[in-house]
């Protein structure tokens, strides 16, 4: 059968839930304007009404970061760019920054007059480094354009010192401090005591750009968007085992089943989503998964297994992801990624007995519940989820 | 009034002050949660996980050595969710830990073991992943044995916080974690002191002292042998822990008849050498005071002592540049050795050669000091074995000496009488007392204007401590000190250190005297004392250094007969051309790489 990849794409870009909002022109002087105008608490309260979560993944409701660094008592405060993008599968902030920097700038500042900020830092993954030149251009520009309009807040980047981990938010600001990348205790949260022991809210690239949207727009452009607990679109990175893998920005809460149409096809047999962290959902369940914080959430990664595909090998690949790349400091991720990925190697060896599974699933469980960042904790995401519904092949 | 949380752990209300984490809410309702890379001595970590509890309404556990406690919270602490959460977190660490425990020198003295066997854990509930780990036995003073590592990082922290050394650090990530040296050097190689606070925060056998137990009996047995002991000021308030008894008693009379059950020819003590330290330490100080003062010379000043040999080496890497800052005495240890294969050896007629030093000490970093190169001013290594309290008291175990029971005994002549002054060396601030009551006495012919001699100023556990003291009525020779407010500083646990020495690097330091112990709450709670260690346990043992100063008759270090009887022997004077040549020593620039 010949694919005809560009009827498919056709098909993508004219589905009713496709839209453009992040990566349509905006008029930055305008949205910069309209943020003088704005008064701190109104930008709160239009981020609050939008509904806006935090795009990397978790889904924090973005005003209550906004909100607790607001009431922090401190004469300093920051705004921190999490371009830390490292989920296996995610690659839509490169796009992002690459192309439409200026709308992060513009969220970065409507945070910065929400919290009384005056100073900002994009923490960009080091694989990145080669967007430096163009990026550091554009903030120039933009530092001189406020600095011209007497508004002080000022942007540096901060270029990422390679672990996975720094994602995750109390990490990014150990490294910010030129420490290892580690995960904090929380509380005190971010908001309360974060880069340099300052209120800090961190957000990732896509929340900025939607905030700065919000801002332009109002909160109905984007919760027009979306279902009740998972308002507006969400920029997608779709890989694996499709024929138009790419980046697309699409309205929150399509069903698997919707999505395996566009960018599947009869083969599919499985998505991961929310990369290596996040959910396998297996084509039986297609239907009944809705995209979003009610169904599965992602930070954008969308990979796509078609039938060739080994779970088993799949689930390796990701243990040993996690394997390395967890920071090492608390004993359930350390040790239990290891467990993990050496159990399921001893029992296709015949070295365990299939029962021993049931112990990994226990132990996955509990890593859940100890683990000390989201890390850890999200690493039974993938191995429960390839292993209830894929169970013959991993174990076999 | 300290605003205070209200909540309720196992159905027992609770109220403590706010900013207190769940651990110490439980610890104040008297429910035990078990720790390990909890210290109270260190900052929250919150890493190991092992404390994890419930809280009702919330799915995920909290560690609850991290978490605040706070108003209304209703904790669970012994579910069968957290039960089962920290067997398998127990079970993780067994499966990366080096479990050959008969073989372990912390063989049950162990957290890890003993929370393995309090909630039935086997070393075989997951796959072995332990790695093959090269054993660091670089150091005279420390093994690091990665094999048997936890990853709790309390010595990284007690390293960084306490000690502000940061020998030890993490590197890797994931399952390559792990802790290490500057470019993974061995720890000889790397700005370790010796301290071997790291050996005492460990709840593993991952970091011990490296034990010369085997060589001290072999030596003992060897009948051409002559041994000779010297036991430190802190041993005596030690000793009692490394062998099952309560920690806060001071066990002088015991200790001697133990040593000499042990086989020992001759048992010293090292407080005589405290005293001599006095006298030279105090002497040098006055003479730099006079060359300043009235001679008007560029002289180094303050004064650093230099008892510590945790100390020593931290100056010798962190400030190479002032080295001439301190004081040229050796540590009492220093001096006992030389004197005993000198001034002993004649008097009794014995070659030095036959003549064997052991020395137990509350301290690591003392092994380290017998070795190094200027400490051979007999002719013959001054000190041949350097053992700890701890060791010491495996030794009486061995032995099968029921300690308890002992019978007291004294000293051997003729380095064996101490004083109070001496005996205070084993606290922080006892070397600056005890210096003190003896020059206070020398420049004005009085006691020390400090009622029962008791120089409060420089006693107790805060960081640093500073005293002035105003000199008036001073003899016709030391007339220059006339008026003078002589101001001196006293710091323990080298984080405390590093402030004065960098003062004095900087050319402003207000002190003429400064006295520096590389443990936090000095020798007491050495790196070699007995474990578990924390401040509890450090105002036991200095109370009962305070007590053995109070009961004694003789409290100051110039009124000691055998100090006396030396100069008039053979040293001739403080600061005299034999006192330089045994007593005295220089000291090495070292590179913190």
């Amino acid at each position: 059968m010949v694919i005809d990849i560009k009827e498919k794409e056709r098909k993508v870009n004219s589905h009713k839930k496709r839209v453009n909002l992040i990566f349509k022109e905006h008029d930055i002087d305008k949205l910069i304007e309209k943020v003088l105008k704005t008064e701190p608490e109104k930008i709160i309260d239009e981020i609050k009404d939008s509904g806006l979560r935090g795009r990397g993944g978790a889904g924090f409701p973005t005003w209550i970061k906004l909100k607790g660094a607001r009431e922090a008592k401190s004469d300093i405060k920051y705004v921190v760019c999490n371009a830390d993008e490292g989920e296996p599968g995610t690659f839509k902030d490169r796009e992002i920054i690459e192309k439409k920097a200026e709308k992060i700038l513009a969220g970065m500042m409507a945070v910065a007059k929400a919290i009384g900020a005056k100073e900002g830092i994009i923490y960009l993954r080091a694989e990145y480094n080669y967007l430096i030149d163009g990026l550091q251009k554009k903030i120039d520009v933009f530092n001189k354009k406020l600095e011209d309009m007497k508004f002080d807040f000022t942007v540096f980047i901060k270029s990422g010192s390679g672990a996975y981990v720094c994602g995750e938010e109390t990490s990014l600001l150990e490294s910010l401090e030129g420490k290892r990348g580690e995960a904090r205790n929380k509380p005190p949260y971010p908001a309360q005591e974060g880069y340099l022991g300052k209120p800090t809210v961190i957000n990732n690239v896509e929340t900025l750009v939607y905030a700065a949207l919000i801002m332009l727009d109002g909160a109905e452009c984007f919760k027009k968007l979306g279902t009740m607990s998972s308002k507006g679109a969400k920029v997608f990175s779709v890989s694996g085992d499709t024929d138009i893998p790419g980046i697309y920005e699409i309205e929150m809460g399509m069903t698997l089943k919707e999505f395996a149409e566009l960018f599947g096809d009869s083969n599919t047999k499985a998505v991961q989503v929310g990369g290596a962290s996040g959910f396998c959902v297996p084509r039986s369940k297609f239907e009944e998964t809705v995209i979003g914080f009610e169904g599965v959430p992602t930070g954008g990664s969308m990979m796509l297994f078609s039938d060739k595909r080994s779970m088993y090998n799949i689930l390796h690949n990701y243990l040993e992801f996690f394997v390395e790349e967890s920071c090492g400091q608390c004993t359930p991720c350390r040790v239990g990624c290891q467990q993990l990925l050496k159990g399921i190697e001893s029992i296709k060896a015949k070295e365990k007995s299939k029962k021993y599974i049931d112990e990994l699933l226990e132990l996955a469980k509990n890593m859940k519940i100890t683990a000390k960042c989201g890390l850890g904790q999200s690493v039974c995401n993938p191995f429960i989820s390839i292993v209830e519904n894929f169970r013959e092949e991993i174990v076999y | 009034m300290p605003e205070m949380v209200n909540l309720k752990i196992n159905d027992i209300s609770v109220s403590v002050e706010a900013g207190s984490t769940i651990l110490d809410a439980a610890k104040k309702a008297n429910i035990k949660i078990p720790t390990l890379c909890h210290h109270e001595d260190l900052c929250i970590a919150g890493n190991c996980r092992v404390c994890v509890v419930e809280q009702k309404g919330v799915n995920a556990l909290k560690a609850s050595c991290a978490t605040p406690a706070e108003e209304n919270m209703e904790i669970f602490t012994n579910t069968n969710k957290v039960r089962e959460a920290r067997k398998t977190i127990i079970g993780l660490l067994l499966s990366e830990h080096n479990n050959d425990c008969l073989h372990c020198y912390k063989n049950g003295n162990c957290e890890l073991q003993s929370m393995a066997k309090d909630y039935l854990v086997d070393s075989d509930k997951y796959i072995s992943i332990l790695k093959n780990y090269e054993i660091d036995r670089s150091s005279p003073s420390i093994i690091k044995d990665d094999s048997k590592c936890i990853r709790c990082q309390r010595c990284v922290r007690t390293c960084a916080e306490l000690q502000d050394v940061n020998a030890l650090a993490v590197s890797g990530k994931g399952s390559e974690m792990k802790i290490s040296t500057f470019m993974e050097k061995p720890m000889d190689y790397v700005v370790c002191t010796n301290c071997g606070q790291c050996v005492t925060h460990c709840p593993t056998g991952a970091l011990v002292e490296k034990n010369y137990i085997d060589e001290v009996w072999d030596v003992l047995n060897d009948p051409s042998k002559h041994v000779v002991v010297q036991t430190a000021p802190a041993v005596r308030v030690g000793l009692g822990e490394a062998v099952g008894l309560d920690a806060g008693k001071s066990y002088t009379g015991k200790m001697v008849t133990a040593l000499k059950m042990l086989g020992f020819d001759a048992v010293f003590d090292t407080n005589f050498s405290a005293d001599l330290t006095i006298l030279e330490e105090g002497t040098e100080l006055l003479t730099r005071l006079k060359d300043k003062i009235e001679n008007k010379k560029d002289v180094a000043l303050p004064q650093f002592t230099s008892c510590s040999p945790g100390w020593i080496k931290y100056i010798e890497h962190e400030f190479p540049d002032i080295l001439d800052y301190l004081s040229t005495c050796k540590s009492p240890q220093q001096m006992l050795g030389p004197l005993a294969k000198t001034y002993y050896a004649k008097s009794m007629g014995i070659d030095p050669k036959d003549m064997v030093v052991v020395s137990i000490m509350p301290c690591t970093a003392k092994k380290f000091e017998a070795n190094r190169p200027e400490m051979y001013s007999s002719g013959y290594k001054d000190v041949d074995y350097v053992i700890t309290t701890r060791e010491f008291g495996r030794m009486i175990q061995q032995a099968g000496i029921d300690f308890e029971t002992l019978k007291d005994s004294e000293c051997d002549s003729i380095l064996g009488k101490h004083t109070g002054a001496g005996v205070i060396f084993g606290a922080t601030g006892g070397v600056m007392e005890a210096a003190l009551r003896t020059a206070y006495e020398i420049i004005t012919g009085r006691e020390v204007p400090f009622s029962n001699l008791e120089v409060t100023p420089v006693r107790g556990l805060e960081g640093v401590k500073e005293a002035t003291i105003k000199i008036e009525g001073c003899k016709a020779e030391w007339k220059f000190l006339e008026n003078v407010e002589l101001k001196v500083a006293v710091a323990h646990g080298l984080s405390n250190a590093r402030p004065l020495a960098a003062q004095v690097q900087n050319g402003e330091s207000p002190y003429h005297f400064i006295e520096i112990m590389a443990c936090p709450g000095g020798c007491i709670a050495g790196g070699g004392q007995p474990m578990p260690v924390n401040n509890n346990i450090r105002k036991k043992r200095t109370e009962a250094i305070y007590n053995e100063d109070e009961s004694l008759q003789l409290r100051k270090s110039h009124e000691n007969p055998e100090v006396k009887r030396i100069y008039e022997d053979f040293l001739e004077k403080p600061l005299g051309h034999k006192s330089h040549e045994l007593l005295h020593t220089t000291y090495t620039k070292r590179k913190k790489y």
